[in-house]
């Protein structure tokens, strides 16, 4: 490199620094961009308000049992989920549909279907009543679940819920589970001429008809519930 | 009258346009009336339109509104059609709900912000993005509260992926139901998303060793969470603020919202507010009484986030019919989890001769790929499809192999093969084969 190249790569080098470092080459770590603020144990304490479906880690404190829990279903939850939880309307059954989830139409429940108990209390607490989330003290959350465990009949009326005893109840659907992906279940060359016996070809299932579809041209339809 | 003179004329009054342009626009409005009303008493589809040959139109002897008229902008009034549409009958209320793209009216593999799909849980939430906050906590060295401007602040990536329900083609697990493509395929759209890559974030608070799985939490009034694992959050996920270019919309998580690409949509938490490190999965309410899929033993899968690669014909469609003979081109798209759209082949004959369509650049991972193959329709009917196979060599299904996996009680990943019949009158309805 001649003096006068060096020269100006030095000029250059020192204007760069003059304005700031280019930083494309540093290693991050944690802290190395330095924004925002640390959260404190009370602001997490705040917002921490999941608890694990499976081994209820994160219940709160508090206790609940099902005679209060009738009360505040009563007051919160009947007017969508019907009385004895089942289901006004289009909204949720909470209650029955036992064994039938190998039938043609099965009820999915949270008797017939939920897999964990501490996923109810879970569920309550963040998202319900609905048009009041996050409102629930924590007791009465406890007592709504142990009320609709036991409208299910998985728990007797002494039932007392808590952040012992939930993870301690074993739903009945809970072994029914596979929590990894088995797809994919299907597997097919794409054949490309003559894949099937075109006289095989025939339409089984039409929507033609079936007076289901809201209109999709024009203002939003108002087709009620069939 | 016509509509479109009357605009006119509301035009020039309401932006006083006359005042200055004086006697020679007003005369033009004069003879644009004046043919109007000449040609008022001829009825009949015969009449010519008074904006075609060798009429001028009246929008083309007046003048528009100027600049800022309408700021931020808007489409054309007689797109006002083109609109996102809900099943009224298949939830209880609109809080609760989903809405669907209107594919039959979009032309690339974009969706304008104002067309994307909603999804919410407990309704739309109006965030203030100046009191917002990203909490970053559990597992974690240094548990971090971000404000939007400390977000925006970390290095930012753009990507264009596309957001599907799972549920999407839900209603056609039994039978062809809805004689649409918006309500049996509408509940997918595609944007450009801009903002920090999640890996960026989680590197910044330090992840501890036992950390496996990561929750993340809305501030809608549902606090929707999901868990995912810490693998796929350091691969591709992002944490965004932009949607083709502009800041969120409010129906697709303003301020801030998750994108998991090729996952299924809900686990694209919108409002993002709250990441927890952890060791375990969470199993919340929305990934085990919802999104898994009961199979007809009675089992039922969870954990089933990966779209399988799907393709639809988008024209013809139930919405878009044909109109005579002749030549057309079908136009579709296509889409997969997998990462890219490899091919897509179209039959005319409910899949007994298949023909590989042409594939439009760009083809990004994870995004909407559009095809279009070239169709001579000689008007006798026709039974349409698609099928799709993606870079890892997955052959997208149709409805019959998948009820022999799956049953009909499964609600979710339905990414079968659409069959369009197509009548001599050029009319499509929605079918399935045997």
């Amino acid at each position: 490199m001649s003096s006068s190249v060096k020269h100006r790569a030095l000029l250059c080098a020192g204007m760069v620094i003059a304005a700031g470092t280019f930083a494309y080459a540093a290693e991050p770590g944690p802290g190395y961009y330095g924004y925002g603020q640390r959260a404190t144990p009370e602001q997490i304490a705040g917002w921490d308000i999941d608890a694990r479906g499976e081994d209820g880690v994160g219940l709160p404190e508090g206790r609940g049992g099902v005679i209060r829990g009738s009360e505040v279903y009563a007051e919160q939850c009947a007017a969508c989920h019907g009385t004895f939880g089942e289901g006004e309307g289009r909204f949720p059954k909470l209650v029955g549909g036992a064994g039938s989830l190998r039938h043609d139409r099965p009820e999915l429940t949270v008797g017939s279907y939920w897999p964990f108990a501490p996923t109810l209390w879970d569920y309550i607490n963040r998202a319900m009543p609905m048009a009041a989330p996050h409102t629930l003290s924590a007791d009465d959350v406890y007592a709504l679940t142990a009320y609709i465990l036991n409208l299910n009949d998985i728990v007797p009326s002494e039932f007392v819920a808590d952040r012992e005893s939930l993870p301690k109840v074993k739903m009945p659907n809970r072994d029914n589970f596979l929590w990894t992906d088995p797809r994919p279940d299907t597997a097919a060359k794409p054949c490309m001429n003559a894949c099937v016996d075109p006289a095989s070809v025939k339409i089984v299932s039409t929507a033609e008809g079936k007076n289901l579809t809201p209109r999709t041209t024009g203002p939003l339809d108002t087709m009620l519930a069939k | 009258m016509r509509p479109d003179l009357w605009r006119s004329i509301s035009l020039l009054s309401s932006t006083g346009a006359h005042t200055r342009l004086g006697r020679r626009s007003l005369l033009g409005l004069g003879a644009a009336l004046t043919g109007s009303l000449a040609l008022g008493p001829k009825q009949g589809n015969a009449e010519p339109s008074p904006a075609s040959p060798p009429a001028d139109a009246p929008w083309s002897q007046s003048i528009g509104p100027g600049v800022v008229d309408r700021p931020y902008g808007r489409p054309a009034d007689t797109e006002a059609g083109v609109i996102r549409r809900n099943v009224p009958w298949l939830t209880a209320g609109t809080e609760s709900s989903i809405s669907f793209s209107p594919l039959q009216d979009l032309h690339g593999i974009i969706t304008p912000n104002g067309l994307f799909f909603e999804r919410y849980h407990a309704g739309r939430p109006d965030v203030d993005p100046e009191q917002h906050k990203l909490m970053i906590h559990g597992l974690v060295e240094r548990p971090l509260l971000l404000s939007m401007k400390d977000i925006i602040r970390f290095p930012s990536v753009t990507r264009i992926h596309f957001i599907e329900c799972p549920a999407n083609g839900g209603m056609e697990w039994r039978a062809a139901q809805l004689n649409s493509l918006q309500f049996n395929h509408g509940m997918i759209s595609c944007a450009e998303w801009t903002g920090v890559r999640l890996s960026t974030l989680l590197e910044e608070v330090g992840i501890k060793k036992e950390a496996r799985w990561v929750m993340v939490e809305g501030a809608d009034g549902a606090h929707m969470n999901r868990s995912l694992p810490l693998d796929k959050c350091l691969d591709d996920c992002l944490v965004v603020y932009a949607q083709n270019g502009e800041a969120l919309r409010p129906e697709q998580g303003y301020p801030l919202r998750l994108v998991v690409p090729g996952w299924e949509g809900n686990v694209s938490i919108k409002w993002l507010r709250r990441i927890k490190l952890g060791d375990k999965p969470w199993h919340s309410r929305e990934e085990t009484s919802k999104y898994t899929d009961l199979m007809p033993d009675g089992t039922s899968r969870g954990f089933t986030w990966l779209i399988d690669a799907k393709s639809v014909i988008t024209f013809p469609c139930p919405e878009k019919p044909l109109h005579g003979p002749g030549l057309y081109e079908i136009r579709g798209l296509a889409w997969t989890g997998n990462g890219k759209v490899k091919r897509v082949d179209v039959s005319t004959d409910g899949g007994v001769n298949w023909q590989s369509a042409r594939l439009h650049e760009p083809v990004l991972s994870k995004a909407l790929t559009k095809f279009t193959i070239p169709w001579r329709w000689d008007g006798a009917p026709a039974l349409l499809e698609s099928r799709v196979i993606d870079e890892t060599g997955y052959v997208q299904p149709t409805i019959a192999q998948l009820r022999k996996q799956r049953g009909t009680n499964s609600v979710y990943h339905n990414n079968s093969i659409q069959t369009w019949q197509v009548k001599a009158d050029g009319s499509v309805f929605d079918v399935q084969l045997g």
